[in-house]
């Protein structure tokens, strides 16, 4: 387990940064090859071999892709209905690529949203997401308890007029701990994540259950406790009416005294963001 | 009944003369109407003065009605044939170089539909609305396929609309129509349309009403019988159509439409809560759609038709256009509520105390197919603020055709802690809120006389006593009643009122709670804890809405939601002492 402090974490947050620009890229280009007619199966074939061709042989999970009302999950009621379907892409459909690679045994886990072609709901939808993100950050630095944290980005959703969809994700997760992974020659997936990652995940689960932690940031008494130190990918979802739209990146969390030091977001320098600046 | 301010014009065409008239500035595009039977152009004169100060409307006496003359012989004088020359010979006239945009209803609409079809008028027509008059073709068309594969749905159609056309076999009696329409029928007609049809007595049907009826008999006895038994196969519109379908028309099936996408693809569809007559009786509604299509179809070139924002709703046919307007629209039932009315196209608009949530509601209704929305700040219990607020929406959007009164307050708490003054709270925002909405806006839609729907949301608490809801329930209750009883007063007006009985739903009505007799900190306890519960329910507020605009579809009086409310409304029938017995239960708070 990594246990980030504050001294002495450039050079492992390097390896965490480099593989998330890395699967950003692979999510821009991807989006860039989009047109209408492509099925989600073959959108998340194409990040996959994005990513293949650039070295990830591992994944936390592999890539998804979700289209149309699929954005919003609307009607999901199983897990299964997360992988990608043969739904096809048409003019004004939003999409939202996720994927989660590990590369050098750094694990990445990106959410980028879009559409092709305007669609002005879901501009709508990513330019609320702001908010969150300023949320998110200040409430950890105030060390509050990751459940609160939940509820209070759940009020938000609500006054913006938004559904809460990352309610839909596994546990109702709004984030979950990443770590390193070790590199091994053979890398099985089962349902799609990653055997190495979920094993990860697993010891985490065991640990936090026996010091009253989670590595699942969830609206349960489970996640009932100040921000765990680590490396959090934090995906808040936002739904309206059939249209999503989520940003999806690493929070690192310190033991620092630093409240600047002591939560922060890996890189500001990501598509959401950009795009952010770009409408002010 | 004259048309103001109207200019006229004799046309002559085939040995007869059309009386014609105009309004407007004749650089406008032109929009000509054609009246059915048995009617004069003057049925359009209350929508006619409202097109006039955008359009160059034309309207014109049919051969034989009005102050046109009628031809000599009659019998063979009222061929399809022969009205497509007169329309041709009209609008030849009054808009030589460009096409006009044309609206039918009734009989008007059945030629209508014979101008729109054939060739050679192609070119010449930009747009047709259509209302309550199908094309014979069409018609015969649907009468076969009916009669050769006859499944029992389609014979209970086939019977449905046999039943509803009685007059027509009437119509080919020979002499007798005329005697009864020159006699007592003609003298007795007005008062018929008036009360059956509920057509306002304002001066219509003019003086020439019963020559025009039995002149009229000939546009049946001339053509019904030769279409429905040949119908032309090459029927295909040749302009975009608009089709305007009355749900409570006495003489034509909605399901005559059913196979309309095989003559007119994407044809706009229409309905509308109202009688045959609706030129008469539904003249804001009419306008504001021939306007707008109109408007679309000017726009378009190579055959596209431009396209606003785009509404997806399930009901968009019904509630395109129309004006709504929701209290406590800034959160939790009201603000589904006005997202699903956008999403259907209506305009809407969103009252809150809350202005910023209310801004934020008419954003996202702009942005999911409300052509247009509005935010209005407004405390619905405050007397003063609401009239402005009725004043202001009636003088910049209109008349409100839905109003939803929504917002509302919670109080829990034993009856002997409750305070007067949290009496006094709950029953300002809860009833008298009501009261107002009810009041000012159900006023305005009564003084309009063209119908409207009221939807107040009372609680499944108005009918389930409980000893730890007495203030909110009893405030629910009286809105409960309060709109059964005025569902009977503005039945007479066509105005609907619904009363909705949500039970447990998730929105926030529970953190904005009062919890009476409990200090600061636990009521705030309790507000969580209430707000866990609800959550944990986890109803949606969007499925409330959804029953809402299902309710005002189907103009239903009192709609409970959720299992819960719809369990309590059978106990509170059928096993009331059931009930009583539940209410006496502590709350998990």
């Amino acid at each position: 387990m990594t246990t980030v402090t504050a001294e002495g974490l450039s050079a492992e947050l390097r390896g965490f940064k480099e593989v998330q620009r890395l699967a950003y890229a692979c999510a821009e280009a991807v989006a860039a090859q989009l047109k209408p007619g492509v099925t989600e199966r073959e959108a998340a074939r194409m990040q996959r071999v994005w990513l293949r061709e650039r070295g990830v042989r591992d994944w936390f999970h592999l890539p998804f892709a979700w289209f149309g009302d699929r954005t919003a999950f609307a009607g999901f009621r199983i897990p299964l209905q997360f992988f990608p379907t043969d739904r096809a892409l048409e003019p004004g459909m939003p999409f939202i690529l996720d994927m989660a690679p590990v590369h050098r045994g750094f694990t990445a886990d990106i959410g980028y949203s879009g559409s092709l072609g305007p669609n002005p709901v879901q501009d709508r939808l990513l330019a609320d997401l702001e908010a969150h993100r300023e949320l998110i950050l200040r409430e950890v630095r105030e060390r509050r308890p990751l459940r609160e944290i939940y509820e209070d980005v759940d009020r938000l959703m609500v006054r913006q007029g938004c559904a809460n969809r990352h309610r839909a994700y596994p546990f109702g997760v709004i984030a979950h701990k990443v770590d390193r992974v070790r590199e091994r020659p053979w890398s099985p997936s089962l349902f799609g994540f990653g055997v190495q990652a979920l094993k990860g995940l697993a010891s985490d689960v065991l640990h936090g259950h026996r010091e009253g932690w989670s590595p699942l940031w969830s609206p349960y008494a489970f996640s009932d406790h100040p921000p765990r130190p680590g490396l959090w990918a934090v995906e808040p979802h936002l739904g309206f009416r059939g249209t999503g739209a989520k940003f999806e990146e690493l929070l690192v969390v310190t033991d620092s005294r630093d409240p600047e030091q002591s939560a922060f977001w890996l890189d500001d320098d990501l598509p959401h963001v950009r795009r952010w600046a770009e409408d002010k | 009944m004259s048309l103001v301010g109207a200019r006229e014009r004799r046309v002559r065409t085939g040995g007869i003369e059309l009386c014609v008239a105009e309004l407007g500035d004749e650089r406008q595009p032109t929009v000509v109407l054609v009246h059915g039977y048995p009617d004069s152009k003057e049925v359009w004169s209350e929508v006619a003065v409202r097109l006039a100060d955008r359009f160059h409307v034309v309207l014109y006496d049919v051969r034989g009605h009005g102050r046109s003359t009628a031809p000599r012989p009659l019998r063979g004088g009222f061929t399809l044939e022969k009205l497509t020359d007169d329309f041709l010979a009209v609008i030849d006239a009054v808009s030589p170089g460009e096409p006009v945009h044309l609206v039918g209803h009734d009989w008007g609409s059945v030629q209508s539909w014979e101008f729109a079809t054939v060739a050679r008028t192609e070119g010449r027509i930009a747009s047709f609305t259509s209302m309550s008059g199908p094309s014979l073709d069409h018609f015969g068309h649907w009468i076969k396929t009916r009669v050769r594969r006859p499944t029992p749905r389609r014979i209970g159609q086939l019977l449905g609309q046999g039943a509803k056309s009685w007059y027509v076999y009437m119509l080919h009696t020979p002499v007798l129509p005329e005697l009864a329409w020159r006699g007592p029928l003609g003298k007795r007609w007005p008062g018929i349309l008036q009360r059956l049809e509920k057509v306002p007595a304002d001066g219509y049907p003019t003086a020439s009403l019963p020559s025009d009826a039995a002149h009229g008999a000939w546009l049946y006895r001339d053509n019904v019988r030769s279409r429905l038994g040949r119908p032309r196969e090459d029927a295909y519109a040749h302009a975009p159509v608009q089709l305007i379908t009355p749900l409570g028309d006495a003489f034509l099936s909605e399901r005559l439409y059913d196979e309309l996408e095989k003559w007119a693809p994407n044809a706009v569809r229409r309905t509308l809560p109202a009688k045959h007559w609706i030129p008469r009786t539904r003249p804001d509604q009419l306008a504001a759609w021939i306007a707008e299509f109109v408007t679309a179809n000017e726009g378009r070139e190579n055959g596209v038709p431009a396209n606003g924002p785009v509404a997806t709703g399930r009901y968009a046919e019904r509630f395109g256009g129309q004006l709504v307007l929701v209290t406590g629209a800034g959160s939790g039932i009201g603000r589904a509520t006005a997202f699903a009315f956008a999403e259907a196209g209506a305009r809407v608009v969103a009252v809150d105390r809350d202005a910023e949530a209310a801004a934020r509601t008419a954003e996202m209704s702009r942005l999911i197919g409300a052509p247009d929305a509005w935010a209005e700040t407004a405390d619905v219990s405050d007397e003063q603020a609401m009239e402005k607020l009725a004043g202001r929406v009636a003088a910049e959007y209109g008349v409100v055709d839905v109003l939803v009164n929504n917002a509302g307050i919670g109080l829990s708490g034993s009856f002997l802690d409750t305070t007067a003054e949290d009496w006094r709270k709950v029953l300002d925002v809860n009833l008298w809120g009501v009261i107002h909405g009810c009041r000012l806006f159900g006023k305005q839609m009564a003084e309009r006389g063209q119908g409207g729907h009221i939807v107040n949301i009372a609680s499944a608490a108005a009918y389930m006593p409980s000893k730890a809801l007495p203030a909110y329930s009893t405030s629910k209750a009286a809105v409960l009643m309060l709109s059964e009883c005025l569902r009977a007063e503005l039945a007479g007006r066509d105005i609907g009122v619904s009363a909705i009985c949500p039970g447990i739903v998730n929105t926030n009505i529970t953190s904005t709670a009062r919890f009476a007799g409990v200090d600061a900190a636990e009521e705030q306890r309790r507000q969580k804890r209430s707000a866990r519960l609800y959550g944990l329910r986890n109803y949606p507020p969007e499925k409330v809405a959804e029953a809402i605009l299902r309710a005002v579809v189907r103009d239903e009086a009192v709609v409970p939601v959720t299992p819960e409310a719809r369990g309590a409304r059978l106990l509170h029938r059928f096993a009331p002492g059931a009930l009583r017995a539940i209410a006496r239960a502590e709350p998990p708070l």
